[in-house]
């Protein structure tokens, strides 16, 4: 599978100038494109000892979660829709339309964002798009309640998720695996606890995990987690201070010197991003650890011997997107 | 009614006829409606006043296409299924009773004649499955056959037990039974089988699984098999195989109606027999596409198990529990 549509981003990235490569990163997980960037320009910011104003970081955090659940809907629909339930792809997009609405408010673009600068943001958000935040997390709640009533509460459902596909923390491990798949076994590995970046350090919310390691629990993680970022997105949206939104970046970016890595919660697990400079105005080389390459990888481990069905259950939830896999 | 034999059997093929293509058409209509309301969206709306004609767009556009027939293939087989699942279908039609006097044969193993003709689709599936030569095709049709061994048992045992309370495979007779007020139908004879309404659940599921709709559609899981046994197959040749899917689903429903709800009695007492028949048969319908659109699809193993360890000791418990109350009172 891999190869098909492989665009050669790793390289992209060192015959172009900073500024030119960001774009790229909003491409490589189109689900995700905020947490990409942000690892993009978290690694200048840490290398330019830029100081990003609180406003922005505020604000890049609120985005970066409407991504996640946005992410998390799509993943939500498409593997029932795997597992053959037509119905609720349709309801989950009906409420990501509503996301895709408030970030377009603010960036002008519905999937591949590229909202990030290097030292801030390039656009402030507007009296709108708070309100419509606040009402979105004060609609997606009962929402939530409805999809565990209507389809995790499902007989056939759990028949079908349950003690299916367990993938056992030493396996995610082994191949590298993050996000919500590792989190489903039980190890509440986040970057946003475990490496704090941005503000996350300051907020509070929990990391959920299941121990079971089946495709339950990576269900039941993935659902969590969009709790988990309402709670986030009230939090900073309480907390949102006035000032500026983009502080003052060199006209051409170069980086000292130097190799340099940052790392994110993408949706699908931990992306980073490993510059390594040699003080001209492109990188000499760009190292970008996808999370789906990873836990695709175990995949052939975790589905040996089952049936098909199964292993398409398996599959679906690992959450892979294949641009990711192959960049 | 008194038509002279050649008249009869003519209007009976130019009746079924209709009535299954319509039905087959509109009732697509329905599921694409139904579907879309439940899905907070509308459905077609192109073609007509609220996309009405879309059934017709359709079979133009299907009977417009090339059969293909795949070079590899089994061409007689192919060709033979899509007839072999319909000609069934129709059959079947010849039995049910509309109204008092709407049936174009009363005969007196009705219920058998249904049953053994509603099975041969099965074989028609599996045969187009099999002469299509294709992986998806083949494991659809061997999920298939092992699907429909599987229900065909508690399916059976219900009828039985129906069997059992009414006395008579004819179906003109079992309806005639149900006369006079909605308490008198089958589903409500709690005295002869006070486990009535879970027998009508078994037949319900029994039914869902034979016809091959969600959440039981393992032929064609599209997901897991791309179309399953209908992969091969293009324009009209497709086409068939849903109408014979449709009139399954209407065939089913009819007998539930028949065999629980009393057929075309009325429940007041008011308006034609025909009416209340086509009234009840369309509610099931509905029901039935109102499961496929809220389910997710079972796990082929976890169909198996819930007739061979649930339906079938459950009706052969009714069973036993009927003939003791018959015995008794």
């Amino acid at each position: 599978m891999p190869g098909y549509i492989h665009r050669m981003h790793e390289k992209m990235g060192e015959n172009r100038t900073y500024a030119q490569f960001l774009p790229n990163t909003s491409r490589i997980d189109y689900l995700s494109a905020m947490h990409y960037t942000h690892a993009f320009v978290g690694v200048v910011e840490r290398a330019l000892k830029l100081e990003v104003p609180p406003r922005a970081e505020y604000i890049r955090v609120v985005t970066s979660e409407l991504n996640r659940i946005s992410s998390h809907l799509v993943w939500f629909g498409a593997f029932l829709l795997d597992l053959g339930g037509f119905t609720p792809l349709l309801y989950a997009f009906d409420d990501r339309e509503k996301i895709l609405d408030l970030l377009e408010g603010v960036t002008g673009s519905r999937l591949t964002y590229c909202y990030y600068r290097f030292g801030g943001v390039c656009n402030d958000v507007d009296d709108d798009f708070i309100r419509g935040t606040r009402e979105f997390v004060e609609m997606m709640r009962p929402r939530l309640k409805l999809y565990r009533e209507l389809v995790t509460d499902n007989i056939i459902l759990r028949k079908r998720l349950e003690n299916i596909g367990p993938i056992p923390a030493e396996m995610c491990r082994k191949y590298g695996a993050t996000g919500p798949v590792i989190r489903g076994a039980g190890v509440p590995y986040d970057v946003r606890r475990m490496e704090p970046y941005s503000v996350y350090a300051g907020l509070d919310f929990e990391v959920p995990t299941h121990p079971e390691g089946d495709c339950m629990a990576r269900y039941l993680v993935r659902m969590e987690e969009i709790g988990q970022s309402l709670r986030i997105i009230e939090q900073v949206l309480d907390r949102l201070p006035e000032g500026p939104v983009l502080a003052k970046a060199p006209k051409t970016v170069k980086l000292p010197p130097g190799d340099y890595c940052y790392a994110v919660e993408a949706a699908r697990g931990r992306f980073a991003i490993r510059v390594t400079s040699d003080g001209k105005d492109i990188p000499y080389r760009v190292r970008l650890r996808a999370p789906s390459f990873s836990n695709l990888s175990l995949f052939e481990e975790a589905s040996a011997g089952m049936m098909l069905p199964d292993a398409l259950a398996v599959m679906g939830s690992l959450d892979l997107v294949i641009p990711d896999i192959d960049r | 009614m008194n038509i002279p034999e050649p008249f009869r059997l003519l209007l009976f093929l130019a009746g079924t006829m209709a009535f299954v293509g319509l039905n087959a058409a509109y009732l697509v209509w329905v599921e694409r409606k139904g579907a879309g309301r439940f899905q907070r969206r509308t459905g077609p709306t192109e073609v007509g006043y609220a996309g009405l004609l879309q059934p017709i767009a359709d079979a133009l556009k299907l009977m417009s296409k090339q059969l293909i027939v795949p070079p590899g293939v089994d061409a007689t087989l192919f060709r033979l299924a899509p007839l072999l699942v319909l000609a069934p279908a129709m059959m079947c039609f010849v039995t049910i009773p509309f109204s008092e006097t709407l049936v174009a044969r009363n005969i007196n193993v009705g219920l058998v004649m249904v049953f053994s003709f509603g099975s041969i689709h099965v074989m028609a599936i599996m045969l187009g499955g099999w002469a299509s030569r294709n992986k998806y095709a083949i494991i659809s049709a061997a999920r298939i056959v092992s699907q429909n061994v599987a229900y065909e048992i508690p399916m059976l045992l219900v009828a039985v037990t129906l069997l059992m309370v009414t006395g008579t495979m004819n179906l003109h007779e079992i309806v005639q039974q149900q006369a006079g007020g909605f308490w008198n139908w089958n589903f409500f004879r709690l005295t002869a089988n006070p486990l009535m309404p879970v027998t009508f659940v078994i037949f319900y599921i029994c039914m869902l699984a034979e016809t091959n709709r969600a959440p039981f559609d393992m032929a064609e899981a599209e997901s897991e098999l791309v179309a399953g046994a209908f992969t091969e197959y293009a324009g009209m040749g497709f086409g068939v195989f849903f109408m014979a899917e449709y009139a399954n689903v209407v065939i089913g429903c009819s007998l539930a109606t028949v065999l629980f709800f009393g057929g075309w009695q009325s429940p007041i007492g008011v308006l034609p027999g025909v009416f209340w028949f086509l009234l009840k048969l369309y509610l099931l319908v509905f029901s039935v596409i109102w499961v496929r659109w809220t389910f997710p699809r079972t796990q082929f193993y976890g169909l198996l198990n819930l007739s061979w360890k649930i339906l079938i000791p459950l009706s052969l418990f009714i069973l036993v529990l009927t003939s003791a109350m018959m015995k008794l009172f």
